[in-house]
């Protein structure tokens, strides 16, 4: 190379870097996941850091659509790159989702692969990061444990005895339920309590099976802490010890972990007739076709499947990879909690994995909603569950028919809209 | 400037404002609620709002809220406000702590008083502390949905009394104090002045606090939510329901314009019961 | 003798009246403030003691959560922008809002109630589901993400404060006081400037006071409408209902502290009107 060679390299390689320096405005994250303040903190701090200039911004659902919304309805736009869960992707149209297949990154999961493309050819968004639900307890309450029940391999029928057993005792509903308003209760009906009494979500919502999945939703609930209809994030009642066990999302457990890690231990969601049911939760990160700067924001997405970001993240969110990565030894308490514990529920032999609900489009909403009608007026109502079901059937049929979804897992496959029978 | 047309001129800018920022957003919001699946004009939107086995209790919730939070807020402001008048040491001090929960936003006001409410809270410590319960009682319990109206109800009376206290002491430094004066002097009671001259001279001020207020109340939310959970649903939680939740905008819409539509009748009573007569001068 | 009787029987029930009395305000004051005391204790103490049961009743003065927030990127940036959006607020709604409150409490003109109405209506229709058209509307203008386009959102928020209190006051200010200013060789003009304005400054305050909390505590257009630009209240206190509880009393904590301060800085001039009542 010559030295002038050299020279007009360093100049346009100078230049390049000034341009790159000019266009750079901060790429905007906006994003539904991660935002505890603490969480959002460490985002910026250390999973971001490596990233260029990133704004990350955590809102709640309701300013994270309005804003996207109205962007994409202006044409216009400032958010470079969506963080969210994947029923926000599919209430979307995909068409105002960048198509990344050609991206070059996606999860080790061929699952989330499938469920990123939203009924399309291509990747609307890309996985990026998962975590699931699993039951936690303050080491007291072992002490209640029904004879013969394995803490890691628990029935619903010793759930419900063992606190039978705390409350009397102690004289007090020690079981925690994340039933309060931003609770995510309606996934422990569709992923754990369905799954795991009638194999099925959709098919056998008003089955006779499904009655008894309710009768003992209310056995569970009278040994309950009544306040439940005010918990959204269990780890707040552990710590204060108003439940000392409780079902939730692996990050809204997390603070009880890294605060007291030798009082409280973690473990598999309860087994039912039909097995271990159990399901994932999937965030994943988009491009707006509003992007302002399409280069930065598909670099920032490639940023956040990078191992070492992935990693990262687990550290700030408690939500795990989606990439094969190896995981360092030195995590926080909460996550090898949380890793032992799903570890645990998908290696157990009556393990019986659900899937995200897909193809529900925008009715992600009044599916959920169904739900948690139907544990209102049973559980918290005292309406007789043969009648509500009966009542709700309806509802569900009509959503599955205007959106025509197929059955996922663990229901059996169907050809076109998934039946309600 | 012409008598005639001053008033307009004066109105003109608050007009012009109010049809850009709410009247424009305003209507293409509403057209929604009218707007079928098919994109005709219907009233499905209402219909499904309102068949919604929760609205009928919404409803009530919000009412009954209401029935009961605004006129002991009116009460106990108009007591707080004729206190102060009477006040000769510390009137500035008192005040102001009165006036500071005006400075407390809803959700920081719930989650004040959840942390008064919850199991492990502060009612449950001060109960153990002087021996009357041996472990915390649970008060925010769908068994007890008495004591979640109670807490709810305390909250809110604690937020929002001061609003209407601002508006009355305002209304009370108006009122000259030879009125009273002359009253002493021909012996009259105390209560007696408070029915014939404050309460009368203070009419517009009166209406005004109370419209105000209870506009507010048929907004409540974020009290509610953060003190009774899903127990205690009311129209304005719904309404966000659909809007963010369902991402159903046309329902929103239509039980947006529900709410407005009970709020412009409660407003045309209260101003109807406490007109200001014409040329209203003292 | 009776007499002396009758007069020390008065004297007992206006001894007892004024304990009545005294006890009443003091008992209101600490209605008002011990939650926010309670709210203190939180802020000040440690994690473990803010989950503890039963809780302390005196704050052990651990600032570590209020450190979190001091290292927080952007707080003081967002402090800066809540209040810049804040001022804005108060002085559009005051100018925008007063002209209007004047003109309903002094003159009948045909449209009256309807312009009434509207005011009110401003108020009755919630602003989330406003936000969307909005928002639309300001990035095609180009006011998205500046203060200045919060603040008039805000404003409309204020402006029925603005309208109504000012309303409220001109109306308790006897017209024949303006009256006799005008007899007096002043024009509409002078007599407004010279008599009214200082009698309703009170009132003025009163309103100002409404629309600096109200832009202050508001949340959803602000976390829609800034991005760069957010208001500490976008920044904090939607992220706050999912934080552990120790970040989330310290948070709301910060978040009323300087609405306080302002309170108490406007003081003065809300009970000036005091002084006025005394003329």
């Amino acid at each position: 190379m010559t030295l002038h060679s050299k020279i007009t390299g360093a100049v346009s390689g100078i230049a390049v870097s000034c341009i790159a320096f000019a266009a750079q405005a901060d790429v905007l994250f906006w994003s539904t996941q991660a935002k505890p303040v603490e969480e959002s903190q460490a985002m910026r701090e250390q999973v971001l850091s490596g990233a260029g200039e990133v704004d990350y911004q955590p809102n709640d659902p309701g300013p994270w659509i309005t804003r996207l919304n109205a962007e994409l309805q202006a044409d216009s736009g400032t958010i470079g790159v969506l963080g969210a869960l994947h029923g926000d992707f599919s209430a979307m149209d995909p068409d105002d989702l960048v198509d990344l297949s050609d991206l070059g990154v996606m999860s080790a999961s061929s699952t989330f692969n499938d469920l990123s493309k939203l009924g399309t050819d291509s990747m609307q968004y890309i996985p990026w990061m998962q975590a699931s639900y699993i039951m936690a307890a303050n080491k007291e309450a072992l002490q209640y444990l029904p004879e013969g029940a394995d803490v890691d391999a628990l029935t619903y029928d010793q759930l419900i005895a063992w606190g039978q057993n705390v409350m009397t005792a102690t004289g007090e509903a020690k079981f925690g339920f994340p039933a309060g308003p931003k609770g995510l209760k309606h996934r422990f009906f569709q992923g754990y309590l369905y799954p795991s009494y009638t194999n099925g979500v959709v098919r056998s919502f008003a089955s006779d099976e499904a009655v008894t999945a309710w009768e003992k939703m209310r056995e569970l609930w009278a040994v309950t802490n009544p306040a439940s209809t005010n918990f959204s994030f269990l780890q707040e009642q552990l710590l204060s010890g108003d439940a000392w066990i409780v079902f939730d999302h692996t990050s809204r457990l997390a603070q009880a972990f890294n605060e007291r890690p030798d009082d409280f231990i973690a473990f598999p969601a309860p087994a039912g007739p039909t097995g271990r049911g159990f399901m994932p939760v999937l965030a994943g990160v988009a491009i707006p076709r509003t992007a302002p700067d399409m280069e930065a924001s598909k670099a920032l997405v490639a940023h956040m499947l990078k191992p070492e970001t992935q990693i990262a993240t687990l550290r700030a969110t408690n939500f795990f990879p989606v990439v094969d990565v190896d995981l360092p030894g030195d995590l926080p308490p909460a996550v090898t909690a949380a890793g032992d514990a799903v570890a645990k529920m998908s290696g157990s032999a009556d393990a019986n994995p659900g899937l995200l609900p897909a193809g529900l489009g925008d009715k992600g909403g009044d599916f959920n909603r169904v739900f948690v009608d139907s544990f209102e007026r049973i559980v918290l109502g005292g309406q007789d569950i043969r009648a509500v079901l009966d009542d709700q059937k309806g509802k569900l049929a009509a959503i599955m028919e205007e959106t025509g979804a197929p059955c996922w897992a663990p229901d059996a496959p169907s050809e076109g809209a998934c039946p309600v029978e | 400037m012409n008598a005639r047309i001053l008033p307009y001129v004066l109105i003109l800018p608050v007009t012009l404002f109010l049809c850009l920022f709410f009247i424009y957003p305003f209507v293409l919001v509403s057209q929604q609620a009218f707007q079928a699946a098919d994109g005709g004009w219907s009233m499905e939107n209402f219909q499904e709002v309102v068949e919604y086995w929760k609205f009928p209790i919404s409803m009530k919730n919000t009412l009954l809220l209401a029935a009961i939070v605004v006129p002991v807020q009116l009460a106990l402001a108009l007591l707080m406000a004729t206190m102060v008048s009477k006040m000769k040491k510390g009137r500035d001090m008192v005040l102001y702590i009165w006036t500071i929960p005006l400075g407390i936003s809803d959700l920081a006001a719930g989650i004040i008083w959840l942390a008064i409410f919850e199991q492990s809270g502060f009612l449950n410590s001060m109960l153990h502390g002087i021996g009357v319960v041996d472990k915390p009682v649970n008060f925010l319990t769908y068994q007890n949905p008495w004591i979640v109206f109670l807490a709810i109800a305390l909250a809110e009376i604690w937020r929002a009394t001061a609003i209407m206290l601002v508006i009355l002491v305002a209304g009370i430094g108006l009122i000259p104090k030879e009125y009273y004066e002359a009253a002493d002097v021909f012996g009259a009671s105390k209560w007696k002045q408070f029915t014939r001259i404050t309460f009368p001279l203070l009419r517009p001020s009166l209406q005004t606090a109370l419209v105000l207020r209870v506009i507010l109340a048929f907004e409540i939310f974020a009290v509610v939510a953060a003190l009774g959970g899903t127990l205690f649903p009311v129209l304005m939680g719904q309404t966000y329901s659909y809007q963010f939740d369902l991402l159903n905008s046309g329902a929103a819409a239509a039980m947006a314009l529900i709410i407005l539509g009970i709020s412009i009748g409660f407003t045309l009573i209260i101003l109807r019961i406490l007109r200001v007569p014409k040329g209203a001068s003292i | 003798m009776t007499d002396a009787a009758v007069n020390d029987v008065s004297v007992d029930t206006r001894k007892s009246g004024r304990f009545l009395y005294g006890a009443s305000v003091v008992f209101l004051c600490a209605w008002v403030i011990v939650p926010i005391y309670f709210l203190l204790i939180n802020t000040l103490s440690s994690p473990e003691t803010v989950n503890s049961f039963p809780k302390p009743f005196i704050p052990e003065f651990d600032f570590g959560s209020l450190q979190f927030f001091a290292g927080f990127s952007g707080m003081l940036t967002a402090l800066k922008n809540s209040v810049i959006v804040a001022l804005l607020t108060m002085i559009m709604s005051i100018i925008i809002g007063a002209p209007a409150g004047y003109a309903l409490s002094r003159f009948d003109f045909p449209g009256k109630g309807l312009f009434r109405m509207l005011i009110l209506l401003t108020r009755a229709f919630p602003l989330p589901l406003l936000a969307l058209p909005l928002a639309v509307m300001f990035i095609q203008t180009g006011l998205d993400d500046t203060a200045f386009g919060l603040a008039l959102v805000h404003t409309t928020l204020a402006i029925p404060f603005a309208v109504l209190i000012t309303f409220s006051l001109f109306s308790g200010i006897p017209i024949e006081l303006e009256e006799a200013a005008w007899t007096l060789g002043c024009t509409r003009l002078t007599a407004f400037t010279k008599v009214v304005l200082p009698l309703i400054l009170p009132g003025i305050t009163a309103s100002a006071i409404f629309a600096f909390v109200i832009s202050w505590n508001e949340v959803f257009a602000a976390a829609v409408l800034t991005i760069e630009n957010r208001t500490l209240t976008a920044f904090l206190l939607q992220n706050l209902d999912t934080s552990p509880l120790h970040l989330k009393f310290a948070g709301g904590f910060i978040l009323v502290v300087p609405a306080l301060i302002f309170i108490f800085a406007v003081r003065k001039y809300l009970f000036a009107m005091w002084g006025i009542a005394n003329r």
